[in-house]
């Protein structure tokens, strides 16, 4: 560090005010990706907030010299709406229960794993890694049969048992890595004690696999909440999620902007809040290889 | 990236796996191991490993089932105008999407450490991977509509062309009949050749004064044509409250400035190409003797003034990738800079003392150091990409449908959308499946790799 300092010292004034000059090109290059990046949201959210008269008339950006036309008016109409309102609920009933089964049922097959010996695990392993890839488009032909048959196509169970079935992959994957790096010790120090396998899974793995579970469930969380593809072929008009609903809309999109963009800021909400609030698990998640 | 610590693995090495248990303690393991592990290997078995097998063997099926077909449905995939268009769009978007997304994001990882907003940067960056593909879809179905009123990349282009106003397009513009002027595929073009040395006008007619420039000026006479030249007038055969004589410069007629004016020979080769003047006089020089058509080319009235169709059929695809480029740089970005932040920077400090360069340091020293999680990052956005969706099937309207198709969604069309060939659509799933197995064998090799280790 100490030599460094002198180097810099030894710079010459013309080096200094270069290394000046480029550093305030980055900042200002840097702002100008930022500008063109947040532009199409912010849009977005200003024409929520304009009656679709107006944002057929004039852009959203002319609100900066009349900010008059703002208004709540899209978003009162959507939220006194019995379609979108319902179908706000059911992604929230499609996606709680698939994060929650996705992090149960992949927790225990990952103890098992991670932590016991049985014949075959390695090569069981192995295909799980191979399924980590697998296309969801791969199986919807032959599970919109078979949900057919058992008469759970187009409801809220089938779109959750195709969400939960195409995430238990990385699930077992990235929690399974997890759990081999908690110490031995502290299992066997369990087993001596005489605790059962499933007293170590709850008491000693489960909690030391915290962190790991919370990557999991953000990162479900956010993929099941913005699925388009399974809940547009897998529910029907009373089973639909929030993004089926709105995808309905588009025919229309010049005469449905107001629809469309107060639609989409909702669906947004939920997804930018838990971004915000536990970005860290969710960057973990996709550094532990997210394949999908 | 799954890092195995060395501790657990070993201890696992040197119990027995693969045999069979005898002992009662090994009995109890796999009944342990059985019921950890059934309500995952149920779902896996039933909802992701039947109907991958099931779908391999109803791709040989006809379009009912009722039929095995052999590979005719692989055949029809890629003969299929619609399919192979799909197959066609995939290919472009691999070859662009990645490669697009992986640089951005390693420049800005890059950049990143030389300002100090980094952290808002970095979330204003990454924020479109928390959203839909949907909602991102209707945000660039918004930001690339035609009508300038609500498409803010056409409201750009319409603000700079109206401050740049000699770039002066006249849109609806056409000729003035019966003055030896005719139109074709939106060019204007003289009726008969013209030879060297000779003078070909323009009456036209149909243009909003709004379009005219205010750099117009009263249409003048060409200057008469010099050897290898050939002159001539393009004017607004009109006078402002009437008057003047069909086809004839009268005073109050403006010339056109800014049109472009080309001398196509016998060939059909542009043998010369000229711009007008304030006053509306072209000269078209450099001219071999002989005949030549000269012609105002179609671009001159294209109405470039309503805005691009940017979600019209031939630029879709630019709009569908920029879009993906917007949320998934971000992914890059993240990843790239998380493997920067763990590079050892005693490397980098001492080539700089050395007195290389900032580019040098980057050239030689970064980015190879990085080139594993570049890598990583490229094999993950190419499977992405594969399986795009979402995007293609939200961004398009109607008419650009057909021309940004990609696999998915024409798996999606032929099966479930109208189509209700599952034959067909099978077989496209298949094709999907093919298009990841290298991935997998990269995945799986990578495990074992750990293992060994």
């Amino acid at each position: 560090m100490s030599g460094l300092t002198i180097v810099r010292g030894k710079q010459t004034v013309a080096q200094r005010i270069l290394g000046v000059f480029s550093k305030s090109i980055v900042n200002v290059l840097l702002a100008i990706v930022a500008v063109f990046w947040l532009v199409p949201t912010v849009g977005l959210l200003i024409a929520s907030l304009r009656d679709s008269t107006d944002n057929s008339q004039s852009g959203w950006w002319t609100v900066f010299t009349a900010p008059a036309q703002l208004t709540l008016e899209n978003y009162q109409n959507l939220l006194t709406n019995p379609t979108i309102l319902g179908s706000l609920w059911n992604t929230v009933l499609i996606v709680v229960p698939a994060t929650l089964l996705v992090i149960v049922i992949g927790a225990l097959a990952a103890y098992a794993f991670a932590w016991v010996e049985f014949p075959g695990r390695d090569w069981l392993l192995i295909v799980v890694i191979v399924l980590l890839a697998v296309p969801v488009q791969v199986a919807l032909i032959p599970l919109a049969q078979l949900f057919g048959a058992i008469g759970i196509f187009g409801s809220i169970l089938g779109v959750i048992l195709y969400h939960v079935a195409f995430g238990l992959p990385f699930a077992i994957f990235l929690l399974r890595n997890f759990f081999t790096q908690i110490p031995a010790e502290l299992l066997e120090a369990a087993r001596i004690d005489g605790a059962s396998e499933w007293r170590i899974f709850l008491r000693v793995v489960f909690p030391l696999g915290l962190p790991a579970i919370a990557s999991l469930g953000i990162f479900q969380f956010l993929w099941t909440w913005n699925d388009l593809l399974i809940a547009l072929i897998f529910s029907d008009s009373q089973s639909q999620p929030i993004t089926v609903a709105i995808q309905s809309q588009l025919r229309q999109f010049g005469a449905n902007i107001d629809v469309l963009s107060s639609g989409a800021f909702i669906s947004m909400v939920v997804p930018l809040i838990v971004f915000f609030a536990f970005q860290r698990y969710f960057v973990q998640a996709l550094l532990a290889g997210s394949q999908k | 990236m799954s890092v195995t610590p060395a501790a657990p693995i070993e201890r696992e090495g040197d119990r027995t796996t693969g045999r069979p248990p005898r002992s009662p303690a090994g009995r109890r393991r796999l009944l342990v191991a059985i019921a950890f592990l059934a309500p995952a290997l149920i779902l896996l078995g039933a909802l992701v490993v039947y109907p991958v097998i099931y779908t391999v063997w109803r791709s040989f099926y006809s379009a009912s089932g009722g039929e095995f077909v052999g590979g005719e449905n692989f055949v029809t995939m890629f003969t299929d105008p619609s399919t192979f268009q799909a197959i066609r769009n995939n290919f472009i978007w691999v070859v662009v999407a990645p490669i697009a997304c992986t640089a951005l994001g390693l420049v800005f990882a890059v950049l990143l450490d030389k300002i100090k907003w980094a952290t808002a940067f970095k979330l204003i960056i990454f924020m479109p991977m928390a959203i839909s593909m949907l909602a991102a879809g209707v945000i660039f179905r918004t930001v690339f509509q035609e009508n300038p009123n609500i498409g803010v990349v056409n409201a750009a282009i319409v603000a700079v062309q109206d401050v740049f106003g000699d770039s002066s397009a006249y849109p609806g513009a056409r000729e003035r009949p019966e003055t030896g002027v005719t139109s074709a595929e939106g060019a204007i073009s003289g009726e008969n050749p013209v030879a060297v040395g000779e003078t070909q006008n323009f009456p036209l007619i149909g243009i909003r004064q709004g379009d005219v420039p205010d750099t117009a000026r009263q249409a003048e006479e060409a200057p008469s044509a010099q050897r290898g030249e050939i002159t001539g007038t393009v004017w607004l055969d009109v006078v402002r409250g009437g008057g003047g004589t069909n086809g004839q410069i009268d005073e109050g007629k403006q010339g056109l400035p800014g049109v472009t004016v080309q001398a196509i020979d016998a060939s059909g080769e542009v043998a010369a190409t000229a711009e007008t003047q304030p006053n509306g006089t072209y000269e078209l020089t450099g001219l071999q003797d002989g005949e030549y058509t000269v012609i105002l080319p179609a671009a001159n009235f294209t109405a470039t003034v309503g805005g691009v169709s940017w979600l019209g059929p031939s630029l879709i695809n630019f709009v569908v990738i920029a879009s993906y480029i917007w949320i998934w740089a971000g992914f890059a970005m993240i990843m790239i800079a998380s493997g920067l932040s763990a590079l050892d920077r005693s490397l980098q400090e001492a080539a700089r003392v050395d007195g290389a360069n900032e580019w040098q340091v980057f050239r030689r020293i970064t980015a190879p150091l990085l080139m594993p999680v570049i890598i990583v990052v490229f094999v993950t956005l190419i499977i992405n990409v594969l399986k795009i969706f979402d995007l293609v099937y939200v961004i398009p309207p109607g008419e650009s449908k057909p021309a940004a198709n990609v696999i998915a969604v024409e798996m999606w069309n032929v099966s479930f959308g109208g189509g209700n060939n599952q034959g067909l659509g099978s077989a496209l799933a298949i094709l999907l499946l093919v298009l990841v197995l290298p991935s997998m064998i990269i995945n799986v090799r990578r495990f074992r790799q750990e293992r060994q280790r």
